[in-house]
């Protein structure tokens, strides 16, 4: 093959590119970085403020308000455990990472599929990109993350908005395209502009749909902190990448114990959100 | 442009498709399955031209894939017209900018959809403001205008519930109510009651029959239905294929079906559904109370009838008298009111065939109709009525020509009565 057809040379186009990136974006880089460690470090202090049995007692609360009593007598056993385990700080630490992402992926995340569920042109170009943002491994991404933004808990987030973003601009478009055509013909037939269909009739009528995306960009996100923690990004996953580097099984388990707990306190609380309770039960 | 004239559609067309070579072979009077064959282009409309009056009923209907639904949203140009030109207050809304066709759509034409399509995040009330709401009108405002929306369409009290909440019935009078809200002079409405079970859509017809008696809106209705259609329709447009096959009153289209097309369609039809006491009555024949039974029996013989009504100066009936009864009087030398048989059965021009065919098979006399004046307009026979049930013109009378004759009391026209029922058949 390599006989009468040259390589590609991929490779080398895509490290002179990051090359060229890295110097010329530096001032961008930075600014970003700046920017998302202060937004991280300002949560983990400011978690770090409230004493941790309030922590506990305000986010069983929040259980109990947004879903049921099961969820949060889980909310509270499983943030006891964490605690008793000592791995109180580091949930802390996840949680801000995670949440960071989240906030970033849908800041970014709706309007874009806002953008690309009004116009079909957007949307072509969004889909295949979408598509290899989630298929490319993460470790390549990381790499030039690295470069970009030196090591720490900033490429982690960045890598976990990269692989978590997808599914909030994906039911973003979903959940607007799919409001019944009879009801946007009816919301036409009245007068209603652009700006009014949208923020009137498609976007409340999506809500559960784009919630169940913000809600798949959590579990991503989460899926992400033993990546991101590869690159310097502090939390549970660093516990868990040590106790793989160093095979302390039983660390290991207990760490990982802890990022289970969260996520499905993250998961239920977020999936009960999204569910709109006033529209009634019955059909 | 006449004043009356609400809307105006001037040979409008849609295709879907690459349009310009299939117009032009639809204005040469290609058809439409050749068109496909020929272009692929799939013809919706096909040149409709029709006009609609201000405060009629206009009913277009046809079977599905007809066309009717197509076109009645380019009335509001919620489907853009290929060609052609609707005319809304004398003004071309295809020519309109965005900005002026949302103003028409806001202001002039509301809409009633077949999925009642309401926005089950809001409530009734909600979803009945959104047209004032999308205008712009202040919170109060808007909420007493569609409160007095729902309590037109007997919503009062379900204001703060959920679509999902109602029955079919009730979503659409919310659509309904939503449609009305805004004040526009124009409502189309798309098969607005064909998702509702036969009763409910019976009782949203009468609701919309008596709501449009007073509000005197220009109403499009659209239909698959043709109960529906005669029911509810002042006039009735024919749709097959995408084009307007006939357009007229529902008793020109069951009476004279322009074409085959139009007469399958309407061979179905429950004529005593449709027609009245008023389109088959004949001619009576009564004899004044003052005149004496000499004159009645005189009567009754050159008719060669056995029974006749009896009815005051101002033609108020008073009852019947037979030949026999006739004849004793005239011996004993007593006036009609001796032998006078009160109670005959009545019935009114307005009542449906299929309402009196007890009373017309019972009586033993033909049955008399009255106006609420109990003014003898005319009598029911037998043989009339079984006439226009198999659609025979001569047996029916079309409204004008009933009324023309009541009002002018036509005393001379030769309508020959044979009756021979009941046993004193008189010689």
């Amino acid at each position: 093959m390599e006989q009468w057809f040259p390589k590609i040379p991929i490779a080398d186009w895509v490290d002179v590119f990051v090359n060229w990136l890295t110097v010329n974006l530096e001032f961008a880089f930075d600014g970003i970085t700046t920017v998302l460690q202060s937004i991280v470090d300002g949560m983990v202090s400011g978690f770090g403020y409230i004493p941790s049995y309030l922590f506990m007692i305000l986010l069983t609360l929040l259980a109990w308000k947004v879903s049921n009593k099961g969820i949060a007598l889980f909310t509270f056993i499983g943030l006891f455990l964490i605690a008793n385990l000592g791995y109180w700080d580091p949930m802390l630490e996840t949680l801000a990472l995670v949440l960071t992402a989240v906030i970033i992926s849908i800041v970014l995340g709706i309007p874009l599929g806002i953008w690309a569920s009004q116009k079909q042109a957007v949307k072509q170009i969004v889909t295949p990109v979408l598509d290899f943002m989630q298929t490319m491994p993460a470790f390549v991404y990381l790499i030039p993350a690295i470069f970009f933004f030196n090591i720490g808990v900033v490429p982690g987030v960045v890598a976990s908005v990269i692989f978590a973003m997808p599914p909030t601009i994906r039911l973003t478009i979903l959940g607007i395209q799919q409001v019944p055509a009879d009801i946007i013909e009816a919301t036409e037939a009245f007068g209603s502009t652009t700006s009014q269909k949208l923020l009137k009739v498609q976007l409340p009528l999506a809500m559960p749909t784009i919630m169940a995306g913000v809600n798949q960009s959590i579990m991503l996100a989460l899926s992400m902190v033993v990546i991101a923690s590869m690159v310097g990004a502090p939390g549970l996953g660093a516990d868990v990448y040590r106790a793989v580097t160093q095979i302390q099984i039983g660390k290991g388990f207990e760490a990982g114990l802890a990022i289970v707990v969260i996520a499905i306190i993250l998961d239920r609380v977020t999936q009960n959100i999204g569910k709109n309770k006033k529209q009634g039960g019955t059909t | 442009m006449n004043n009356s004239k609400k809307i105006s559609v001037q040979n409008v067309t849609k295709v879907f498709g690459k349009s310009k070579k299939a117009i032009q072979l639809l204005q040469e009077g290609e058809s439409k399955q050749n068109i496909l064959k020929k272009t692929g282009v799939t013809v919706g409309v096909n040149q409709a031209t029709f006009d609609v009056e201000a405060g009629e009923i206009f009913v277009i209907m046809g079977l599905s894939g007809s066309g009717k639904s197509t076109l009645v949203r380019m009335l509001n140009r919620l489907i853009e017209p290929s060609a052609g030109q609707v005319f809304i207050d004398g003004i071309d809304i295809v020519k309109m900018n965005k900005d002026q066709l949302r103003d028409v759509r806001r202001k002039k034409i509301s809409m009633v959809f077949q999925k009642f399509a309401l926005l089950p995040h809001r409530t009734v009330l909600e979803n009945t403001e959104y047209g004032l709401e999308v205008q712009g009108v202040s919170k109060e405002t808007r909420a007493a205008k569609a409160m007095d929306a729902l309590k037109l369409v007997g919503l009062e009290g379900y204001e703060n519930q959920y679509p999902k909440q109602l029955s079919g019935g009730m979503q659409q009078r919310v659509g309904l109510a939503r449609a009305l809200a805004n004040d526009a002079d124009i409502l189309l409405m798309d098969e607005a009651f064909s998702a509702l079970d036969p009763l409910i859509r019976k009782d949203m017809q009468d609701e919309l029959l008596e709501l449009q008696s007073a509000m005197k809106k220009t109403i499009v209705f659209i239909t698959h239905d043709l109960d529906e259609a005669l029911r509810i329709g002042d006039r009735i447009a024919l749709m097959k294929d995408g084009s307007i096959v006939q357009i007229g009153t529902p008793e020109e289209i069951l009476m004279n079906p322009l074409n085959d097309y139009v007469e399958r369609f309407v061979e179905d039809v429950d004529l005593s559904k449709v027609l009245t006491a008023g389109h088959v009555m004949k001619r009576a024949e009564a004899v004044s109370v003052e005149k004496g039974p000499r004159v009645a029996l005189q009567m009754m013989r050159d008719l060669g009838i056995s029974s006749m009504y009896v009815v005051d100066r101002k033609k108020t009936l008073l009852g019947a008298i037979t030949a026999a009864d006739a004849k004793e009087a005239m011996d004993r030398n007593q006036g009609l009111m001796t032998i006078l048989q009160a109670g005959v059965s009545t019935v009114s021009p307005s009542t449906l065939l299929a309402d009196l065919f007890e009373k017309v098979s019972t009586a033993s006399i033909p049955v008399a109709v009255v106006d609420e004046n109990r003014r003898l307009n005319g009598i029911l026979v037998r043989g009339a009525v079984i006439g226009a049930l198999a659609g025979s013109h001569h047996a029916i009378n079309t409204q004008e020509q009933a009324k023309a004759e009541v009002a002018a009391d036509m005393v001379n026209k030769e309508v020959k009565i044979t009756w021979n029922n009941g046993s004193q058949k008189f010689r």
